[in-house]
């Protein structure tokens, strides 16, 4: 009896995923009926509010991806090396403070970064860049990364904290120093994890939303260009939820149709870092 | 001839050793960036928002003009949507947790649980407000209310408590099960007279930081379609009159902190920038605070506990 009641609460993160792919792809279907695929693939506007409604994702997409590689551009070298350097280098005192610092600096509310990207980092990139749009990208994306930082660091270092001791007492008696045994030794051992942390990096920036929505602008721009404002698909569902949009209009179905492609890009990086870790894992 | 060759290994070793140094300084530079940025994003709001943060910028609905603005219906919003929350995932996340742990038979339905749990840890929070809109806003019929708003925010620290609670749960050895069975405890007495309470430090420091992400959060609540303006607050929960006990406000309409703050950052006055800031001391405060409070029992429990 009570265990049928436990097994019925554990199997409510089962019905959570599959509500998930249901109301993605129910919604997504029925906006499909309206545009057909080619055209949410290749079009390269999207305008789905104006009275000439374009429905191509690509400029969405092309928002993200800048987005998330500035601000991955920033976590990936900055945790890889604040997690050697922590796991590897620091007096134990220093280590012991510096990670729930660390934990801290995650926990803080995306919005509260958001705010930061706006109003402190973008006029202090104007004054560099002059012609810099008061929404962009860059400002966004470099928050984003710092924001990712303690994601990348912390599963890093309990990665290279994993590793055994006697990997690197063998390198030491070979005469290898602190940086050699870190580099050539511990960080290679380490790599499926090392890979997780990327792969949830890279998970965290492609799905963040305050930041870029607040930051980088919610017009859609097919860019390139880190410079200039643009808006990602977590920031374009955003703009249409504030808006007062009735359910079951196409432009309703758009947002399920663009949370589909991100959950569906999330599962991509996922499914990567499932095979990296396969490929990279050794046993002890 | 030695003498050269034992000179050049000495030069060697202490260029090879150079990099330590380096490396170690490149590693304080590292850390410092991260610190420092958020000591600079702190110091610039304390300027901004601490000239606003008065008695009457808590007891103050949203306004027209910045000045008379305040997050009454927004700390009210928030904390009516977390006790929602609460009651929503703690138990359902600490019971899933006690089935994967204690219960839970080695095949392919625990094994779906057990990926399940993992992937919806990295799902992206504004998918689940899109779940949530199509399934408790239109499906369910919640509407906007603090209700649907609760239940979403459960559903996003679901994850959170059951890994929190089989990892308090794990750390107990298997010999204080083995003695509880021994004496011929079932396995729910087991259960509730000793694995749920030795691990209740680990579980609660799981909760508060999964309420503390949940308080912080923005996204799916603006998916769901959040109002950003309330000028008025819920039905009280509790009341003089009978029957005392009201449930009205979990239908009620809602706003949030971090709403408020995103409606103040997005409009062009400086005015309300300084509205947003304070609104974003109180917000950081908060989180940290219980963040803190989470690390600091995790501290006292490896300190305290030893089997």
């Amino acid at each position: 009896m009570i265990e049928t009641l436990l097994f019925c609460a554990a199997l409510v993160s089962v019905a959570v995923t599959t509500g998930i792919v249901v109301i993605l792809v129910k919604e997504s279907l029925a906006f499909f009926e309206h545009v057909p695929l080619s055209q949410f693939l290749t079009d390269t506007q999207w305008t789905p509010l104006f009275s000439d409604a374009h429905y191509g994702i690509l400029p969405l997409l092309s928002g993200t991806l800048v987005s998330s590689a500035v601000a991955l551009a920033v976590a990936i070298p900055l945790g890889t090396i604040i997690a050697i350097y922590l796991s590897e280098f620091a007096p134990h005192a220093l280590r012991e403070i510096a990670k729930p610092f660390l934990e801290l600096l995650g926990g803080v509310p995306t919005i509260v970064y958001g705010y930061f990207a706006l109003l402190f980092v973008t006029p202090l990139l104007q004054a560099l860049f002059p012609q810099l749009p008061g929404f962009n990208l860059l400002s966004a994306g470099l928050v984003m990364g710092i924001m990712i930082i303690p994601y990348v660091s912390s599963v890093s270092e309990d990665a290279m904290r994993a590793v055994p001791m006697s990997l690197r007492e063998g390198s030491y008696a070979m005469g290898a120093t602190r940086f050699q045994t870190a580099l050539a030794v511990v960080t290679p051992a380490a790599f499926s994890g090392i890979a997780a942390a990327y792969i949830l990096g890279i998970s965290r920036a492609v799905g963040e939303t305050m930041i870029v929505a607040v930051a980088a602008g919610m017009q859609p721009n097919f860019t390139w260009n880190p410079l200039e404002p643009a808006a990602t698909i977590t920031a374009y569902i955003v703009q249409v939820a504030l808006g007062d949009l009735p359910h079951g209009s196409v432009a309703y179905q758009t947002i399920f149709a663009a949370g589909l492609t991100l959950a569906l890009v999330t599962l991509f990086f996922n499914v990567l870092g499932h095979l990296l870790r396969k490929r990279f894992r050794q046993a002890y | 001839m030695d003498e050269l060759r034992l000179r050049e290994l000495r030069a060697l070793i202490t260029a090879r050793k150079r990099w330590n140094v380096v490396f170690s300084a490149l590693g304080v530079v590292a850390l410092m960036v991260g610190i420092l940025t958020f000591t600079t994003l702190f110091v610039d709001m304390l300027i901004d928002g601490l000239p606003r943060l008065s008695r009457d910028f808590f007891t103050a609905f949203p306004s027209r003009r910045p000045a008379d603005a305040g997050i009454l219906s927004a700390w009210v919003g928030s904390t009516l949507v977390m006790l929602v929350t609460a009651a929503f995932a703690v138990p359902l996340g600490v019971a899933a947790g006690v089935y994967l742990e204690e219960y839970a038979p080695r095949n392919w339905m625990t094994d779906l649980i057990e990926i399940n749990v993992a992937n919806l840890a990295g799902v992206p929070s504004i998918v689940y407000g899109l779940l949530a809109l199509g399934l408790f806003v239109y499906q369910f019929g919640l509407g906007q209310s603090i209700l649907a708003a609760g239940l979403t925010l459960g559903l996003l620290v679901l994850p959170v408590v059951i890994v929190a609670t089989r990892e308090a749960i794990r750390s107990i050895p298997g010999a204080i099960r083995e003695g509880a069975y021994a004496l011929g405890a079932t396995p729910w007495q087991t259960t509730a007279h000793h694995i749920l309470p030795y691990s209740l430090a680990g579980i609660l420091t799981g909760v508060i930081i999964g309420m503390a992400r949940a308080i912080g959060e923005t996204a799916p609540l603006i998916t769901i379609g959040a109002l950003t303006f309330i000028a008025f607050l819920p039905t009280p929960p509790v009341s003089l009159d009978p029957p005392f006990l009201s449930f009205d406000w979990l239908m009620s309409p809602f706003t949030v902190m971090p709403i408020q703050m995103f409606n103040w950052t997005s409009r062009p006055e400086a005015a309300f920038h300084h509205n947003a800031a304070a609104a974003g001391l109180v917000l950081v405060v908060m989180t940290l605070s219980m963040n803190a409070l989470a690390i600091y029992l995790r501290y006292l429990l490896r300190r305290r506990i030893r089997w």
